[in-house]
């Protein structure tokens, strides 16, 4: 399948725009994606004509609301292959999908003395919700460590999966890049007995993602960064681990039966999606997935797969040893994801160059600190492409990065 | 848009490039104060040994960008040898010039404006850029959890 970036671009009408007269060149999607025509045309057409509360009242104006909502859960499901639609909560985003899983199954299965193992390449979104519940619970927490080149090191992973309940892992790693080895770590969490968790937040909006044959047990992921609106994201989970676990909050819509002495929880998903949800937000995502689907994710994945080519081809001819791409060099291992260093400019400063020539990446941690302790840095420098860049916005980083040692050569 | 000449002055390049009063003291009897910018993960650790009413020598360690790393060099500059109530001053007219200005502890004084800045006065272009603030005052900030510190009551 070709992929036109050229045509795919001119459906986010946010790139259109210039800054100072020059374009902008848009390198932060692993932080948050921009949203196309269509995905805003939805909400805004539904915010328009069928709004109204769901799930709650008889009238018409609800009804269509409510098929929307659902319809657009069913969107999400399908997008990764979930067995059926109701395996698929809504919540605000990955973080809050993973908090859930600490919360509730957490809870419900985790006792002291239990261990859990957690990765090295983690975000802090699978990481802190788990130290909260070590403090509270007693839990112990293994690390898996990584190769030099920022691949997960799979050599311990017996010994540190042993007596193990929970494996949690990224499937794409927010700083580096590396994409881990997501069907065989869940076979490996399955065969020590311990549950999978995958933190797909930034996998699934670049390849396909499916969570029956990766055999997963949850998964997380966040609509922002795959063309869908901010405030809204999804929790996979099989059916018979939702139904057994408890609630996450309480309120409206979780509920079956509330009384004086108690109350009885919704089946899932309705059992974790307590209050008015994001409705809007919900019909965005619905959108986007399909706006996604439309341009092919294994076309999506091959077209990430040349930029990162590219990247690290025109980079590596540029400045040589001066810039230090942190991560896989290996393509099929990685995304179109590059944390980098270049000379010894501080990413703070050199983002602030960048922005110089619109060219937006972002400098800092990444939410992902014990990451950047172990690759001897307090901060890296980050550009991150999506289905909208092409090879011209990796020239324009280029370019503007040779304006960077002009002010800070010594 | 501000241009980066309003950012990076030749002065604060200087410090950057090589910083004043870098390392470390014995602690105790120096206070020692540890500061985050948790929006980029820089540290700024400040070492600072008062002796009655002055602050006798002052050390900086860590590590963060040219902004951070500079004005912390320059503050150390300006508040060796100085009295507490001094560096008080300075620092609420530093914050002031970064346009923070409630600070519920230590609020606004009248003689503030007639503090002199001296070299500091080079950051004023980092008002510009205010993503890069908090980058300036880190080390302010800590200077301060400092002198908060038991053995430096001033």
């Amino acid at each position: 399948m070709t992929f036109d970036v050229a045509a795919v671009r001119a459906q986010f009408p946010v790139l259109a725009r210039t800054m100072n007269g020059r374009p902008l060149v848009y390198l932060d999607s692993a932080n948050t994606s921009q949203k196309p025509s269509v995905v805003l045309d939805a909400m805004h057409r539904f915010a328009s004509t069928s709004y109204a509360p769901i799930n709650r009242s008889a009238y018409q104006l609800a009804v269509e609301a409510t098929d929307a909502f659902e319809g657009a859960r069913a969107a999400v499901a399908r997008f990764v292959n979930a067995r059926r639609p109701s395996e698929i909560a809504f919540v605000k985003n990955a973080t809050e999908a993973l908090n859930l899983v600490a919360h509730t199954w957490g809870r419900a299965n985790l006792h002291e003395g239990d261990v859990i193992v957690l990765t090295h390449l983690e975000h802090h979104a699978n990481i802190v919700p788990w130290h909260m519940l070590a403090a509270e619970r007693g839990i112990t927490i293994r690390w898996v460590p990584l190769t030099a080149d920022g691949q997960l090191d799979l050599t311990d992973l017996d010994h540190l999966l042993d007596g193990a309940k929970l494996f949690g892992f990224s499937a794409m790693s927010n700083v580096l890049g590396t994409i881990t080895p997501v069907d065989e770590l869940c076979r490996r969490a399955h065969d020590a007995g311990a549950l999978a968790v995958v933190d797909a937040c930034q996998y699934a909006p670049h390849q396909p993602t499916d969570v029956q044959a990766w055999g997963a047990d949850f998964t997380a992921f966040s609509a922002h960064k795959m063309c869908g609106p901010s405030g809204i994201g999804a929790l996979w989970g099989r059916q018979e681990l939702l139904e057994a676990i408890p609630p996450f909050l309480g309120g409206g819509n979780m509920i079956a039966d509330v009384r004086l002495d108690g109350f009885t929880p919704a089946p899932p998903p309705a059992k974790f999606e307590a209050g008015t949800p994001p409705i809007i937000e919900a019909i965005g995502f619905g959108a986007a997935v399909e706006f996604l689907e439309g341009l092919g994710m294994d076309a999506v994945r091959a077209h990430e797969e040349r930029l990162a080519r590219y990247t690290l081809d025109t980079l590596a001819r540029r400045f040589g040893d001066d810039i230090r791409i942190h991560g896989p060099v290996d393509v099929k291992r990685r995304g179109a994801t590059f944390s980098f260093a270049f000379r010894d400019v501080h990413p703070h400063d050199l983002s602030q160059v960048l922005d110089q020539h619109n060219v937006c990446v972002r400098a800092g941690h990444h939410c992902a600190k014990p990451l950047m302790k172990l690759l001897g840095v307090s901060a890296t420098a980050r550009a991150s492409c999506y289905v909208y860049n092409d090879t011209s916005d990796v020239d324009a980083l280029a370019d503007a990065l040779d304006g960077v040692s002009d002010i800070f050569a010594p | 848009m501000p241009g980066l000449d309003d950012l990076y002055r030749e002065i604060i390049l200087d410090h950057y490039r090589s910083p004043r009063n870098r390392g470390e003291l014995p602690s105790p009897p120096a206070a020692h104060a540890v500061g985050h910018n948790p929006l980029c993960g820089d540290e700024i650790e400040v070492f600072l040994q008062v002796d009655g009413d002055v602050v006798r020598d002052i050390k900086v360690a860590g590590q963060g960008c040219s902004i951070s790393q500079s004005s912390a060099s320059m503050m150390s500059q300006a508040v060796k040898g100085k009295s507490v109530d001094e560096v008080r001053a300075l620092t609420r007219r530093f914050k002031g010039m970064m346009s923070i200005d409630e600070n519920p502890d230590d609020p606004a004084r009248p003689g503030d404006a007639d503090v002199k800045l001296g070299d500091l006065e080079a950051l004023q272009g980092v008002v510009k850029f205010p993503v890069r603030i908090k980058c300036a005052t880190l080390s302010w900030n800590t200077l301060l959890d400092a002198l908060r510190q038991p053995d430096t009551a001033g």
